[in-house]
């Protein structure tokens, strides 16, 4: 494993951390007493039935939702006591595929695949080799002046997911990357996630596609947590 | 703060175009700041002629009148004292001198020529009164006069004019007033449609902070988009403005108020501030717009 690429984080630190969280949108607890630890460059898949709170924890660990009992730490930080520019700057610091793949409509979508680029000032020029690149990676180079609402389910996955890697960041969350895609474009984005994860990115993955874990479990040690019933468990045995 | 309203007009291109274009909201910044700047025109030519009144008047008026005291030779000493004694007891005369024969001499020179035989001509003697600001009463004081020095005849033509300069100084003012209503009204439109704007944009809003864009990056994009369109209406608008003082027909007659609307000399330029105050309202008034509602967007 290479260690370069890491500037601020130290191999093994906790980048993301759970402690007694919980979250419950209105009535009762969809959440409770949630305790996780991500490291860098650990690889984590999340399972569970749908409607179990999979993309909920996930918006806690970007701090898209805030925790209603206990606590989330981002790179060290609660997310209840960050200003929203901490939140920003975070974010600027984590790639994240969301469950509904949300695009800037009236921008074509090599634009909207640098936007993480265009927000942190770092402008479209500075990655725009790996911007070629990383839309040929996921094939969408013929598109790229397509806008998002002329895409495809599959299209936008893949779309999402350049995006959230076009930064080089230290954590990558995908809520169900590859929920409508072919076998074989899974295995493509599995095989960059394995790559980024290789190079030292913490990567979390929400999925419900048993084979994908399988698949990656082959080439990398992940670990795979489910949440079942409010509860966060470890399942490796049964893969 | 000028530095800044630069660095957003520049721009980076890119910021700007993460806000979709499309939105009345934009139309109506546009065509309200190019009517707001039209009227700031007037009400600013309204406001320097009003000023060149009120200037030209005030020179004339000077605080100074003058009382001509005609009478037969032997009482002209007697009446000039009583005269004078009037006035000292006259409220709001600040001082009252009588005018030395060298001194009316020389007032008649350019008429009558060096050698004119004052003492034997029936010269009225002339008492120059200097008032308070406050001024005398100019009834009261004729008809003391008319009592004690029948010969004394007081000319105060120049007094009728001070309320007419305290009316052109007030419309200089009531000019100012409506440039700052206008400024204002421009603001407080300007933060409706930026509110607007932003209201409609919540999504693009959401995704751009799910990437990782601070508040001010987002704000940056609406307040660029708000300043140059502020800009370009007042621009149009003042142009227009500016256009139709030029056209209004001018005439000779002194003094003539609607006539004297416009401007003069170096005040053509005066009107090249009104877009840019109008951009930097945009941009304030947007900011502050922008914040709080990004605020309120938790
Ligand atoms: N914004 C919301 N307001 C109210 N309830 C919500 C909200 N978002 C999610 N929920 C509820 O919370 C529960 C968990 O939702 P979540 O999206 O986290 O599930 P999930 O595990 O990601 O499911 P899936 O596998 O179908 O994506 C669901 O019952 C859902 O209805
Ligand atoms: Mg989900």
């Amino acid at each position: 494993m290479r260690h370069d690429g890491l500037s601020l984080l130290d191999w093994g630190c906790v980048v993301i951390e759970l402690k007694q969280a919980a979250y419950g949108y209105g009535g009762g607890a969809l959440l409770e007493g949630m305790d996780l630890q991500l490291t860098q460059g650990s690889f984590y898949f999340l399972t569970g039935p749908s409607g179990a709170g999979k993309t909920t924890l996930l918006r806690l660990c970007y701090a898209d939702l805030l925790p209603t009992g206990g606590s989330v730490e981002i790179f060290g930080k609660k997310s209840t006591d960050m200003t929203r520019d901490g939140v920003a700057a975070a974010r600027q610091r984590m790639g994240v595929v969301h469950q509904d793949c949300e695009f800037l409509d009236h921008l074509p979508l090599e634009e909207n695949i640098a936007l993480p680029l265009t927000v942190a000032g770092r402008g479209m020029a500075a990655g725009n080799g790996d911007l070629a690149e990383l839309m040929g990676w996921v094939g969408l180079t013929a598109r790229k002046n397509a806008l998002p609402p002329e895409l495809s389910g599959g299209e936008r996955q893949r779309a999402a997911l350049a995006r959230a890697v076009i930064t080089d960041p230290d954590v990558i969350i995908a809520d169900e990357p590859t929920g409508n895609i072919d076998w074989e474009m899974s295995q493509r984005l599995l095989q960059l996630l394995v790559e980024l994860n290789r190079m030292g990115k913490t990567i979390l993955v929400a999925t419900h596609d048993l084979s994908l874990i399988r698949a990656a479990k082959s080439q990398i040690s992940a670990r795979v947590l489910r949440i079942a019933g409010g509860q966060l468990q470890s399942a490796g045995s049964e893969l | 703060m000028v530095g800044q309203i630069f660095d957003i007009l520049k721009g980076d291109s890119q910021a700007d175009r993460v806000v979709p274009k499309r939105g009345h909201s934009v139309r109506l910044t546009l065509f309200t700041s190019g009517a707001m700047a039209f009227l700031a025109v007037f009400a600013l030519a309204m406001s320097l002629a009003a000023g060149r009144l009120a200037d030209r008047w005030s020179d004339a008026l000077a605080r100074s009148s003058t009382i001509r005291i005609s009478a037969p030779a032997g009482e002209m000493e007697a009446q000039t004292w009583a005269v004078l004694e009037v006035l000292e007891q006259t409220p709001g005369v600040e001082s009252a001198r009588a005018m030395t024969d060298a001194e009316q001499r020389d007032l008649l020179e350019p008429w009558f020529g060096p050698d004119l035989p004052l003492e034997d001509l029936p010269i009225p003697r002339l008492v120059e009164v200097i008032e308070t600001a406050a001024g005398y009463d100019g009834e009261g004081l004729r008809q003391r006069l008319a009592a004690e020095a029948p010969g004394a005849i007081l000319d105060d033509h120049t007094r009728w004019r001070r309320p007419l300069v305290r009316a052109a100084g007030r419309l200089r003012a009531l000019g100012f007033v409506s440039i700052g209503l206008i400024l204002a009204s421009t603001a407080a439109m300007i933060t409706l449609a930026a509110g607007a704007a932003l209201a409609a944009n919540v999504k693009v809003i959401r995704v751009l902070r799910l990437v990782g864009a601070r508040d001010t990056y987002i704000a940056r994009a609406f307040v660029r988009r708000f300043s140059i369109r502020a800009l370009t209406g007042a621009a149009v608008g003042t142009a227009f403005g500016t256009i139709a003082i030029a056209a209004l027909p001018r005439a000779q007659e002194e003094g003539a108020f609607l006539t004297g609307l416009g401007f003069s000399g170096f005040e053509w330029a005066m009107p090249l501030v009104i877009p840019i105050l109008a951009a930097v309202t945009a941009f304030w008034a947007t900011r502050a717009a922008a914040l709080r509602t990004l605020r309120r967007l938790q």
